[in-house]
């Protein structure tokens, strides 16, 4: 199991080292860059000189193979660069802004798992009544509705008309600021849970030893309990996993909707002004992240089944 | 005479569907006397399953019982409650099923599965449940039960598998095993071992059984009597050595001379294997009627 461990700890280095080369090579070949963006104020052209002599200072005048190896040598010593606005570490800035997106990821998870597991297992319980059928079609209608647009229903329902909710902004960092943007973000993987839960299940239900349960004379509860929950669970913990680890890349919309202060907003101002380094940062971030969570759910697959520990 | 342990009285089976029902099962009825093996044998498709799990009630939709009785102890099974059936299920009516690496939970440990037995119909503590489960594999021939009850299914051969099977369903000493192609998936030798297995524990304790299997040889080395099924209908019944020598029914005949022989003129490349010629009909056509006659073959009819 620890050797398990270290080896995928290990194979996310090259996987680091692929995502920076891809960040650096789209942002060499997209138009627009931070000196123009700084100087330009949309009228006239900026200086060509300010934008030379400020290029030189960032060391944006490097080729680029020259910088990328830079960046990686920097990587080496956790060094993720300055950022080219505020001149602070970028490894600051994710600091300051990460701990609001997990708070929201994982409130969106909590709410997605706490209704979407439960819903789609009911509605397994009951294959075709009208339990399931509405729940599937809400599932269809959840994974089918943008989240933006779902995010502003809600804003103009709870914040505007009812008033119960602040519209956006974190606030004192209170639950209340919390629950609209947790519910848009979880929408989506409460379809999708409660959808594969529903799946996951019916074909539990009609696995052969489910039929050997019941003829040992179990009741329907004590063969859910004992033989369907765990074997369903494998299901769920993959697409509970899947979900989590994008989560903070799908994140990046409703912070931006809510003016929620995590990374996917850092990450949309950075791009817009071509701060590279932070947004190169942010972008690690949300590769680890989904690599960490990744590598979790392989641990607890190990946990729940018997036969992935001998491989 | 003494009493049938087991008695079904012409039980009918149907596949309910919109626009009617289509008959499965007709007018079958067999008694199993105490401690007697009996066989039921038949072409795939012939029924013989879904009479077995008509008796165990475990029957799922679109299929149900239509008509007929099920008397086990003197009960009708098919009119008793739920609740009741479940107790009685696996307690007294244990059943062992085709594919040994499909019917154990493969998440957990063979011995929790052997244990739940104990647990749910002797009311132990799985402390002791595991204990019992313990001798219940040593009494199958498992070696090394103490390490073997902590292993999971994956860890084991297929003919291990299907003796913990065993072991579960003989668990609460039942008074009939239904056992329902219980060596179809294993190999020959394998075959031989679990089939005796079969046939000394339930000989030990008395138990009757309902051994299902479309191979006549199995049928003929473990039962007492043997019931022939075609197409839903029990068309022969006889002592397994009257059934053998003589057999009346024209279905009967054709699929002893579809049994290839050692030695015999075909393993020579002279003669060729009889088949029973036309496929299994289609039930939704069929009449409440005797429907053995078309197949030609022993008939001495040219199909």
């Amino acid at each position: 199991m620890l050797q398990f461990t270290i080896r995928r700890i290990l194979q996310v280095i090259p996987t680091i080292l692929v995502v920076a080369l891809l960040i650096f090579v789209i942002f060499s070949v997209v138009p627009g860059s931070f000196a123009a963006s700084l100087f330009s104020d949309g009228r006239t052209t900026a200086n060509p000189e300010m934008i030379a002599q400020l290029n030189r200072e960032l060391g944006l005048d490097l080729p680029l193979p020259q910088r990328f190896l830079n960046y990686v040598m920097d990587l080496a010593h956790l060094d993720l660069g300055t950022s080219f606005r505020t001149r602070q570490p970028v490894l600051q800035l994710i600091n300051d802004r990460m701990w609001a997106s997990l708070q929201l990821a994982v409130a969106a998870m909590i709410f997605a798992v706490v209704i979407g597991v439960p819903l789609g297992f009911t509605a397994a319980m009951r294959p075709g009544s009208i339990l399931d059928s509405v729940t599937m079609i809400g599932a269809v209608s959840g994974l089918s509705m943008p989240q933006f647009w779902l995010g502003l229903l809600l804003m103009y329902l709870f914040a505007l008309q009812l008033g119960w909710l602040p519209s956006f902004g974190y606030g004192d960092g209170s639950l209340r600021n919390l629950i609209l943007p947790a519910i848009t973000l979880g929408v989506t993987p409460l379809a999708l849970l409660a959808r594969t839960t529903r799946a996951g299940v019916l074909d539990v239900m009609n696995a052969d030893f489910i039929r050997t349960a019941h003829a040992k004379g179990m009741s329907e509860s004590k063969v859910v309990r004992w033989h369907v929950a765990r074997n369903a669970l494998v299901l769920v913990v993959t697409t509970v996993g899947l979900q989590f680890g994008s989560m903070i890349g799908q994140a990046v919309v409703i912070e931006k909707l809510f003016a929620w202060p995590g990374i996917g907003s850092l990450l949309v101002d950075s791009v817009a002004i071509r701060d590279i380094p932070v947004v190169q940062g942010t972008i690690l971030v949300i590769v680890l992240w989904f690599l960490l969570i990744n590598t979790a759910v392989d641990l607890i697959y190990a946990a729940i089944d018997p036969r992935i520990k001998q491989r | 005479m003494t009493e049938p342990l087991l008695d079904v009285r012409n039980l009918d089976l149907v596949l309910s569907r919109r626009g009617g029902n289509v008959p499965i099962l007709q007018d079958i009825s067999f008694q199993i006397m105490p401690g007697e093996t009996y066989g039921l044998v038949g072409e795939s498709g012939s029924g013989k399953s879904v009479t077995s799990l008509a008796i165990m009630g475990l029957l799922k939709k679109p299929l149900k019982v239509s008509g007929g009785q099920v008397v086990f102890q003197g009960q009708d099974l098919l009119k008793l409650r739920p609740r009741r059936m479940r107790d009685l299920r696996g307690d007294r009516v244990a059943m062992i099923f085709q594919e040994p690496m499909t019917a154990l939970n493969p998440l957990s440990t063979v011995g929790r599965q052997i244990a739940e037995m104990y647990v749910l119909h002797q009311g132990k503590s799985w402390r002791e449940a595991r204990r019992l489960a313990i001798d219940a594999l040593d009494s199958v021939k498992v070696p090394n039960p103490e390490r073997r009850v902590g292993n999971y299914p994956h860890q084991m051969s297929g003919g291990l598998r299907q003796r913990v099977v065993i072991a579960m369903a003989l668990a609460c000493d039942p008074d009939l095993l239904i056992a329902d192609e219980p060596t179809t998936a294993l190999d020959v030798t394998v075959q031989a071992e679990v089939l005796r297995l079969i046939k000394e524990l339930c000989a030990a304790r008395g138990t009757a059984v309902l051994f299902i299997s479309h191979d006549l040889g199995v049928i003929a080395s473990i039962c007492q009597r043997v019931g022939v099924m075609y197409a839903g209908c029990l068309v022969e019944e006889n002592d397994t050595v009257a059934l053998f020598s003589n057999p009346r029914h024209a279905y009967t005949r054709g699929l002893m001379g579809a049994l290839p022989r050692l030695g015999s003129r075909l393993t020579h490349g002279r003669q060729r294997l009889v088949d029973i010629d036309s496929v299994i009909a289609d039930r939704s056509v069929l009449t409440k009627t005797r429907f053995i006659t078309p197949r030609g073959a022993a008939n001495g009819e040219s199909a």
